[in-house]
């Protein structure tokens, strides 16, 4: 196949939504999500301005990672529109309908947001480099030369290319979460989610995947960021967002929401995890 | 109260009202080296490094170990000795042209069973995995069926296919027919056995499968999502290759038992090894000798293939074991290098956060996903 056709079939279809609001990387109007008859998300509205950070706190069970995951619809949403970059995320509206996007055209969506898992999710079979290379080759069809080249450079950059051709269960956490963000970051995406990154490590391995995330924040990357580290939250985060029970309590600058939050339901959230 | 006065009082004599029966803490002998006051460091002794063990005595053991090998001297004996066995003629004929042909075509049988049996239980264990109601009741149903009719009566019934329907005419029900074949002209015995063994095991087949999938960490599934992976590659390239470990034991019971489940076949008349020694000892009675013949090919072949499953375990294993590295030993420094003073701060913060969770927080490299995940 030639270049160009190669370009052409795996261009991303991108298609502005009308109702987007200028600068937004994320915007969530009227988020529903039900599990059952739990109702996990219940009106959220959000908006992440393109090179901000977002952080997402807030107690277990009050619908965090759901939302996170909707954001690349890994959860379909019962109600209510995700725009990313301006594009709806899932589907095609005409008139009043949503159409449900085809997988292929879905799935080109999903490589333009990288997303970090709590529990890493490398792929086990394969080693180190061959999780970061999977994606674009495959996925992307881009070239091995090049995208190798690219995965050795993120591997350093996290500080493990030493570790290139180790397999995943050879490393600990910390290092497991590490390449999981190299990997994420081999898809060059516009905007990076990250679901709870340290939870599932040993608290002397938080510190190395927090720093390699400060990092990108330091060099303007949107990003989400649900979790538990307030301390961390309040140090890269340019707005805090406070959940509880499926909505947002409050949200704003980390000084105000962390530092002098207006809600009783934040205060006594934070009172409990400081 | 100090663990040493506790132990003191429990000593015979010196408490012996206390204790609930005196008499057996008196049997404990008392090591003679052993430190009088308990301290956290013993007070090693001269001799501690002459000290041999002797390991216990089981005499009853070794009887039984001659018994087992009389019983299996005796078999050898008359193995040897008995000449119901008649093995000049097992020698004349176990390599023989005849049962060569036969066994090429058990190969054929067993080849093609497996390739159509798995081929097709893939695709039914996607079916049963899938969300789409009538597909999942489709592959329901087909493994209920193949699952309960025994493989002799289902080879039976294709044999006679084409007594129950005369021809295959291929149109719109209820509509046009396009064209008709005969069935005898579409399916020999051989076909029919073909058909037989392969849907047999693709009952088998799509439930091992099924459960293979079943063992792959969700999470693996959403990261393939998230990362675009396309759905045939995410299935061939990173699940199937991960549920390989749990599929593969079971598998290869699956294969040696169609191997020798061919032997069925025989009663559809198909020249297999079993069908052919049949034929042979029909016509010159040495029944013992030629049953060994296609026994001791049955043992050949199923060693092979447990070689050969072993062998595929092994290459389907990478990346399953840590390799022999120490868990958390070589955790390089963060790569931005120092932490400042900032930093240490939070990071009192952020361990008191965390290890408020590490009671319901699974251990950095321990893969699998918490319950809750799973539901998701």
């Amino acid at each position: 196949m030639s270049p160009l056709l190669q370009r052409v079939r795996t261009a991303p279809h991108h298609e502005r939504h009308p109702s987007a609001t200028p600068g937004a990387m994320v915007e969530l109007r009227g988020v529903h999500k039900s599990f059952g008859t739990l109702e996990v998300l219940r009106g959220v509205d959000l908006i992440v301005r393109t090179g901000e950070v977002t952080a997402i706190i807030g107690p277990s069970g009050s619908g965090k990672s759901t939302l996170l995951r909707t954001i690349n619809h890994l959860e379909k949403v019962d109600r209510g529109l995700v725009l990313v970059d301006g594009e709806l995320v899932g589907y095609r509206q005409q008139g009043n309908r949503l159409h449900e996007l085809s997988p292929r055209t879905l799935l080109a969506q999903r490589r333009r947001i990288g997303f970090v898992f709590q529990n890493f999710n490398l792929f086990g079979h394969l080693t180190v480099l061959e999780n970061l290379v999977e994606a674009p080759v495959h996925a992307q069809g881009r070239q091995p030369a090049e995208v190798r080249a690219l995965a050795l450079k993120l591997l350093d950059r996290v500080g493990l290319a030493d570790k290139a051709n180790a397999y995943p269960r050879q490393l600990s956490g910390g290092q497991q979460q590490r390449v999981a963000i190299a990997r994420a970051l081999t898809l060059e995406p516009a905007l990076l989610l990250f679901d709870e990154p340290t939870s599932a490590l040993d608290p002397e391995l938080v510190g190395e995947v927090l720093d390699v995330i400060k990092q990108l924040a330091n060099e303007g990357s949107t990003m989400v960021v649900v979790t538990h580290e307030i301390g961390f939250a309040r140090e890269i985060a340019d707005t805090v967002v406070f959940m509880a029970e499926g909505q947002i309590v409050e949200q704003g600058p980390a000084a105000q929401v962390i530092d002098n939050p207006t809600h009783e339901r934040t205060r006594s959230f934070l009172s409990r995890v400081l | 109260m100090s663990i040493a006065t506790r132990l003191d009082h429990a000593r015979p004599g010196t408490a012996a009202s206390n204790h609930p029966d005196p008499s057996s803490a008196q049997h404990i002998p008392r090591f003679p080296s052993s430190s009088p006051a308990l301290s956290n460091t013993p007070t090693p002794s001269d001799h501690d490094q002459d000290l041999v063990v002797v390991p216990r005595r089981q005499p009853l053991l070794w009887v039984a170990v001659a018994l087992v090998a009389l019983a299996l001297a005796l078999f050898v004996e008359q193995l040897v000795t008995n000449p119901v066995w008649d093995w000049p003629t097992f020698a004349a004929y176990f390599a023989s042209r005849s049962v060569m042909l036969a066994l090429v075509e058990t190969l054929k049988l067993t080849l093609l069973g497996v390739v159509f049996g798995f081929g097709l239980g893939i695709a039914l264990a996607a079916m049963r995995l899938s969300e789409q109601r009538f597909l999942n009741a489709v592959a329901f149903g087909f493994v209920w069926v193949f699952r309960s009719i025994p493989l002799m009566v289902q080879l039976i019934f294709w044999f006679n296919i084409g007594y129950i329907y005369g021809a295959i005419k291929v149109g719109v029900p209820f509509g046009p027919t396009f064209f008709t074949i005969p069935t005898n002209s579409l399916l020999s015995a051989m076909g029919a056995a073909v058909v037989g063994l392969a849907l047999h095991q693709a009952a088998y087949a799509a439930e091992i499968i099924r459960a293979g999938i079943l063992s792959v960490d969700a999470g693996q599934f959403d990261a393939a999502e998230a990362l675009g992976i396309p759905r045939a590659r995410r299935l061939f390239h990173i699940v199937l290759p991960q549920a390989m470990p749990s599929i593969l034991p079971n598998a290869a019971n699956e294969v040696v038992g169609l191997f020798k489940g061919t032997s069925i076949v025989s009663v559809l008349a198909i020249p297999e090894l079993f069908y052919q020694v049949q034929v042979i000892y029909g016509r010159n009675s040495r029944v013992i000798p030629l049953l060994m013949v296609a026994t001791v090919w049955y043992i050949i072949l199923t060693t092979l293939l447990s070689v050969a499953q072993h062998a595929i375990e092994k290459h389907y294993a990478r990346g399953r074991t840590r390799g022999g590295r120490a868990k958390n030993s070589a955790n390089p420094s963060s790569p931005e290098g120092t932490v400042g003073e900032r930093q240490t701060a939070d990071r009192v913060v952020r361990s008191r956060a965390v290890r408020s969770r590490v009671g319901r927080t699974m251990s950095a490299t321990q893969f699998r996903l918490a319950l809750q995940e799973a539901m998701r």
